[in-house]
């Protein structure tokens, strides 16, 4: 087994030292710390008179609110009581001296109404924000006509105690609460990009280094030194192993990133997105069918890679394989709005598909474990068969050359690898 | 120490590649493969090295089955000179010597050796794209003995090469031979055969036409080459019985005789003749004429 940790630190190794990985690596932290940081970035780009506190100035005809306002203690929004006129306000909102002038007049029926007058009135959010003080103002000076007591009216609006519980079913499995599912949506999401990109990225990558070994020729000296078996398997474990370097320093800066960013952010990101809610097994149930998705598009990536004798004809054969975990992936963006669909149902048992799919019926929904082992075996015999046919034709591929690829290449290719009987 | 290949065959699918070729290399002999192209013994080499399996027949190396247990003891030589172009020597050698079960220090020790040898030490920090052809071959020849093989297969390793070259390679493999390595080489080069080989084998489409220790295939050619030089018409020997060729040159003529007693009816024929004889001299067959009577003989 010497050898194999030869071949396997030596494909490693070079492509961990190679400008390409290097350069990619670079550009995704950049991206991550640019997501992280986007806040601040466009804040970067704002100019700074934009980032003050705007100022409505008010006229008050009914000279009996403008106490409240000027109490108001908003971050986003001041309110200043004006003895000058409306045409001299209004000039000074054009200078850009104040955002907006507030007249409040007498009304027979309300306590009330308001006029507010802005330079621009599409997508202000002035008007919003006006509009809701002086909505609690009705509010309040009704109520308070009314006789009600404040705390009457504290309660009032106070929300309603209320709670969703899942029953047990009778094998003992309950299906997920709304934090769980949004918390492994979150997940799901990351795994679907993670896995797409790790198969198109590293699939390639196998396929190219082997072709690669191939039209320069050097593989019949591999193979003449060490098994081409134990090579190919080296070779698909050795990107793994690259792949996890990468996607863990991606994932360990995005984590740091949100860790230092957490008070920053507003709430709704971690709750939709949030992964705190998430049960430990679908964390290892990622984990485990991360690995074996890859495993099993590496080694078809490898077997193809062994089938080509150019660099050229690499694209066209990885063709099918891309193909295939773009269906995974599409069933899987389907999935998350309908977890509970036969279509899902049945991909979730599909070796190709199994790795997305399931891992999303996985974690959305609360399935038996039965199922998620079955599918689990499923893809790990696939696995298995894909791997012997794979070394065979692996084998036999490494010793054939010729342009382009036809089907009939692979009847010849088992034929140089068989075995004599 | 012997390389034994017993009534081995290969087919793919109706195509038969080698057909029952046996032979026995023993250790310390360097054994020449001759063919035209497609003859198989691209093919041969492969199936020694177990990269094939032989359909019928089998191969043994010191009694034992050739497969990845006893690699580390190989050195093979491709007829497809394959490196990794955009790694540099050094880095390329360690690779390869560790496949082979080396250890990176002896690695580096031998490569010293070698390069210096081949006198380009300069060329071991460099990208093996950067070298020139002749120079990138030897890197690949020192890539086929870093390990100081036992059986080492060479396929073709002097075409494309310099005369110069040539006779640094050959030395190397005289050398290597001498130290105990059983080697088994394929070339084109008549010259270079009959100067190294004790041995060898020609085939034609899979089959062995001739094989055996090289002065026996010479002796059991029979044919003999007459050279005369002389002033006067050669062109009647053309007629006589037991030539079998007849070529004119410069000077005279050269002569393809059935039998070594033809001569002498020749050269009692051109005493008779009134003319003066310059040369008159009794050559062995070369291995040229041998591969082309051989060669020519089984296609038609």
């Amino acid at each position: 087994m010497n050898k194999f940790w030869v071949v396997l630190s030596q494909t490693y190794l070079t492509r961990f030292k190679s400008k390409s990985f290097i350069i990619m690596t670079a550009l995704f932290l950049v991206f991550i710390l640019a997501i992280g940081n986007i806040d601040r970035i466009i804040e970067l780009f704002n100019s700074d008179e934009e980032t003050l506190i705007p100022t409505v100035a008010v006229i008050d005809e009914t000279n009996l609110y403008e106490d409240y306002l000027t109490d108001i203690e908003s971050q986003s929004l001041q309110y200043d009581v004006s003895s000058e006129t409306e045409a001299s306000l209004n000039e000074a909102v054009l200078a850009g001296e104040i955002d907006g002038v507030l007249t409040l007049s007498d009304d027979e029926t309300q306590p009330f109404t308001a006029t507010l007058r802005l330079e621009d009135v599409l997508n202000n959010r002035l008007e919003y924000q006006v509009n809701e003080h002086l909505q609690q103002l009705k509010v309040m000076v009704m109520t308070e006509e009314a006789g009600i007591d404040g705390e009457i009216l504290q309660s009032i609006y106070s929300p309603v105690s209320f709670q969703l519980e899942a029953i047990e079913k009778a094998d003992g499995t309950t299906s997920k609460t709304e934090e769980e599912i949004s918390g492994a949506r979150g997940l799901v999401y990351v795994m679907l990009f993670l896995l797409y990109f790790a198969v198109i990225t590293y699939g390639q990558m196998i396929a190219t280094d082997i072709a690669n070994e191939k039209t320069s020729r050097v593989m019949e000296i591999l193979i003449s030194s060490s098994s081409p078996v134990s090579q190919m398997f080296a070779k698909i474990i050795g990107i793994a192993l690259l792949g996890l370097t990468q996607i863990s320093i991606l994932i360990v800066t995005a984590f740091l990133v949100i860790q230092t960013r957490v008070n920053d952010f507003d709430g709704d990101f971690f709750e939709v997105f949030g992964f705190s809610d998430i049960d430990v097994s679908v964390y290892v149930y990622a984990l485990v069918f991360f690995l074996l998705g890859y495993l099993l598009y590496a080694t078809l990536s490898a077997m193809l890679g062994s089938l080509v004798s150019r660099m050229e004809d690499v694209g066209q054969l990885m063709f099918p394989v891309i193909i295939l975990i773009i269906i995974a992936f599409m069933v899987s963006m389907f999935g998350l709005e309908s977890p509970e669909s036969t279509l899902v149902t049945v991909m979730s048992y599909i070796p190709f598909f199994s790795p997305l799919v399931m891992f999303l019926r996985v974690g959305l929904l609360g399935i038996p474990f039965y199922e998620v082992m079955l599918s689990i075996g499923i893809l790990l015999v696939t696995i298995f068969i894909l791997g012997f046919v794979g070394a065979k034709v692996y084998r036999g591929g490494v010793l054939m050359y010729g342009g382009g690829f036809k089907l009939k290449d692979l009847k010849q290719v088992m034929h140089l690898s068989k075995k004599s009987k | 120490m012997a390389l034994h290949i017993n009534n081995v065959t290969k087919r793919f699918g109706s195509f038969t590649a080698v057909d029952d070729l046996s032979i026995t290399i023993n250790k310390n002999q360097i054994f020449g493969f001759l063919g035209a192209n497609g003859a198989g013994k691209t093919t041969t080499f492969r199936m020694i090295l177990g990269l094939i399996d032989e359909t019928e027949g089998q191969i043994r190396w010191n009694d034992q089955k050739i497969d990845y247990s006893v690699t580390d003891s190989m050195g093979y030589l491709p007829e497809e000179r394959g490196l990794y172009p955009k790694m540099k020597v050094k880095e390329q050698m360690i690779y390869l010597g560790r496949l082979r079960g080396m250890e990176k220090s002896s690695i580096i020790k031998a490569l010293d050796y070698w390069l210096d040898r081949f006198k380009i030490p300069e060329y071991k920090d460099k990208k093996v794209e950067e070298l020139s052809k002749g120079n990138q071959q030897k890197i690949q020849f020192i890539s086929a003995v870093i390990n100081q093989p036992k059986l080492l297969i060479l396929d073709e390793p002097f075409s494309g090469l310099d005369p110069v070259n040539v006779e640094l390679l050959k030395e190397a493999v005289i050398e290597l031979k001498d130290q105990g390595t059983t080697i088994v080489f394929s070339s084109h080069q008549m010259s270079t055969v009959e100067e190294l080989c004790e041995s060898l084998c020609i085939m034609v489409k899979g089959k062995p036409v001739v094989q055996g220790a090289l002065k026996d295939i010479k002796r059991q050619f029979g044919k003999k080459n007459l050279l005369v030089h002389a002033d006067m018409d050669l062109s009647f020997l053309k007629d006589m019985l037991g030539v079998v060729k007849y070529a004119e040159t410069a000077q005279g003529c050269r002569l393809q005789i059935n039998d070594e007693s033809v001569s002498q009816d020749i050269l009692k024929e051109l005493i008779m003749r009134d003319g003066f004889i310059k040369r008159f001299d009794l050559l062995e067959p070369s291995l040229n004429d041998i591969f082309i009577e051989k060669v020519g003989e089984s296609y038609e």
